[in-house]
């Protein structure tokens, strides 16, 4: 009777591993990039290359797509970004060929900052990340080019970015990938080993790094949100499948406080016919 | 006059959201291309001429049967003499079709030899996960089979085909050939294959339909993106043993082209006889039972909620629907033994 339960049980169980398949990601992502780039009627995006995994598959990723002549990589260091930080963001424009630039941030974050040197590091990195976002946006015009994000799926639902700063982009390949698949893909196409391999930082104060901050490692939140999002796991499924309560609330928790960072702000409704509510057009109308 | 030998070609392309006049050159194009390889029917993808992800586009790319747009494609299926003698030839267009009533539905047309010959509009209308076609399109209440100068056919869309009593009708309409103008979203990453698992369902279902009910599978899917939703592309043709004529390439445009010998389900049928085993009677006896079955919980369901002293609906409104009841057949028609 046990045997036959056992079989039954396991006839029924879907995959606990997240799948990679980094040949057919990579081939899709560039179908991706190339098509919804080009479709606007543009040939190029510029990315903000930090010199951590995500912005590199990004990277790496459009120079397959549109050719590397065709990639604008800014490199936007602070003060206190780590030389490790900028020597990657070096190895990925040299593996790729893409051309570069360096605008450094420290001027304007640290002009603002006088003003109010009480701030945070949450408050000073969250600015750091919008003025990257605002010298982005501004080579995106200079240069006839469509900003090119780099949040995985991971962050994405945590939260764990800022609004209208990282956050912000006008395609993002890896948005459906969770950090697991970052890695994968990104050693399958070849991002630099010392890149896919280091502790993953948003380097916005020194020593800082992801999995500190978040009380957490990838793998074990990535093997948790890909139940609790794809395969629709309750919680008791999730506690059987071997995570804790506390942990399975907390992520819990994450994803559904952090829903407004990925919506349209909300808007009023007082006409028949409002924006993103009963005005409802994709974004790639007449394109 | 029917050929029971010609050769069917899927154009499976990647058209621009809403925009009818870039797709119907990138029709005619097509057309030019599959005729150039000796087809005989061309098969375009579900909605096709308009793109997908249309929401309230719907009613401006919308087409009436008899706008100019629809008088563009019949002209694109007009004979061609080719050598001395001119051949017939088919075409199906996925559009948005407006009826004079103003129902929006997503519909494919078969045309031949510049006339329209035939029509489905989508029955099953996905309405969950990504998919919103129900807001935005009336459903289709026929699934007919249609005679034309390649035998009987009948067309499905996409998700009737995930219906398995679409295809079952169609075959006991005398279809030989089904055509799946299909819009097919590539979902599911999976390391057990090369593909998204939505391409391995779909071939699943294709070579397991065909070989079912012994007839052939032309199934034209799409490729592209449509914010971000890429389509997976992978058209093909399968015969009546479930072998594949033709693949097209996974997400990337193509164009296919494969012989098909309507012979081959009389072979498949001398082999599997299951067609003419089916029961229609027992099929249908036991729908007409699960259908009453069904109405009376719910009538029963409503009579309980309806207590003393609210108005109670007109008495014919809560009985089950009539139904021509427990089928019988008419005299003369009984079976001989």
């Amino acid at each position: 009777m046990k045997a036959a339960t056992d079989k039954a049980a396991s006839a029924g169980v879907q995959p606990l591993a997240i799948p990679t398949n980094p040949a057919l990601l990579q081939r899709i992502l560039t179908a991706f990039i190339r098509d919804e780039v080009r479709k606007v009627g543009v040939e190029r995006v510029v990315v903000g290359l930090s010199g951590g995994v995500d912005s590199a598959l990004s990277a790496t990723l459009a120079a397959a797509a549109l050719g590397a002549a065709n990639v604008l990589a800014i490199k936007m260091p602070y003060r206190t970004s780590s030389a490790e930080s900028v020597a990657h963001a070096d190895l990925v424009v040299a593996r790729t060929g893409i051309p570069a630039l360096e605008v450094e941030v420290t001027p304007q974050v640290d002009a603002y900052f006088t003003r109010f040197p009480d701030a945070d590091n949450m408050r000073r990195g969250n600015k750091m990340a919008r003025e990257r976002m605002t010298i982005l946006y501004d080579h995106s015009a200079r240069w006839k080019a469509l900003v090119l994000g780099t949040s995985n799926k991971t962050e994405l639902l945590l939260g764990y970015g800022t609004l209208y700063g990282d956050m912000a982009s006008a395609i993002n390949p890896l948005g459906d990938l969770y950090k697991t698949q970052v890695w994968a893909l990104a050693a399958h196409v070849g991002v630099p080993d010392a890149i896919v391999h280091k502790q993953p930082s948003a380097d916005l104060w020194k020593g800082q790094t992801d999995e500190a901050e978040l009380g957490f490692g990838y793998a074990e939140v990535d093997a948790l949100l890909y139940l609790m999002v794809d395969l629709r796991y309750s919680r008791a499924e999730l506690h059987a499948a071997g995570f804790s309560e506390s942990f399975v609330r907390r992520v819990g928790d994450m994803v559904r406080t952090s829903q407004f960072k990925r919506r349209l702000p909300v808007i009023a409704k007082v006409s028949n016919r409002t924006i993103d509510r009963d005005f409802r057009y994709a974004r790639d109308w007449g394109r | 006059m029917t050929c029971s030998e010609f050769t069917v070609a899927v154009a499976q392309i990647s058209p621009r959201l809403g925009d009818v006049d870039t797709n119907l050159t990138m029709y005619e194009e097509r057309a030019r291309a599959a005729r150039g390889l000796g087809a005989d029917v061309l098969v375009f993808p579900e909605l096709s001429l308009t793109g997908y992800f249309l929401k309230d586009m719907v009613s401006t790319v919308a087409l009436r049967l008899d706008s100019p747009e629809v008088k563009r494609l019949a002209a694109l299926s007009r004979k061609r003499a080719q050598r001395s003698s001119a051949r017939t030839f088919g075409l199906i267009a996925g559009i948005v079709e407006e009826t004079d009533d103003y129902r929006f539905y997503n519909s494919a047309l078969y045309f031949e030899d510049g006339a329209l010959v035939h029509v489905h509009r989508k029955a099953y209308l996905p309405t969950y996960g990504l998919f919103d076609e129900g807001r935005y399109f009336a459903r289709g209440d026929r699934l007919r089979g249609f005679d034309s100068g390649f035998g009987r056919s009948a067309i499905l869309i996409c998700e009737d085909m995930w219906h398995p009593s679409t295809v079952y009708i169609a075959a006991l309409d005398h279809a030989l050939t089904v055509f799946c103008p299909s819009t097919s979203p590539l979902r599911g990453l999976t390391d057990e294959q090369p593909q998204d698992n939505n391409a391995r369902y779909w071939e699943l279902l294709n070579s397991m339909y065909a070989q079912t009910f012994s007839l052939f599978i032309v199934y034209a899917n799409r490729v592209g993106f449509e914010d971000g939703v890429g389509f997976w592309g992978g058209s093909e043709i399968v015969d009546p043993n479930g072998v594949r004529l033709a693949k097209a390439k996974y997400y990337d445009e193509d164009l296919i082209a494969a012989q098909i010998n309507l012979k081959a389900a009389r072979r498949q049928r001398v082999v599997s006889p299951l067609l003419r085993d089916e029961n229609l009677d027992l099929t249908i006896n036991e729908l007409l039972r699960i259908r009453q079955r069904d109405d009376a919980a719910t009538s029963g369901r409503q009579a309980e909620r309806w207590t003393a002293g609210d108005a109670r609906p007109q008495a014919a409104d809560t009985r089950p629907r009539s139904h021509p009841g427990p089928l019988r057949r008419a005299k003369g028609e009984r079976r001989k033994k």
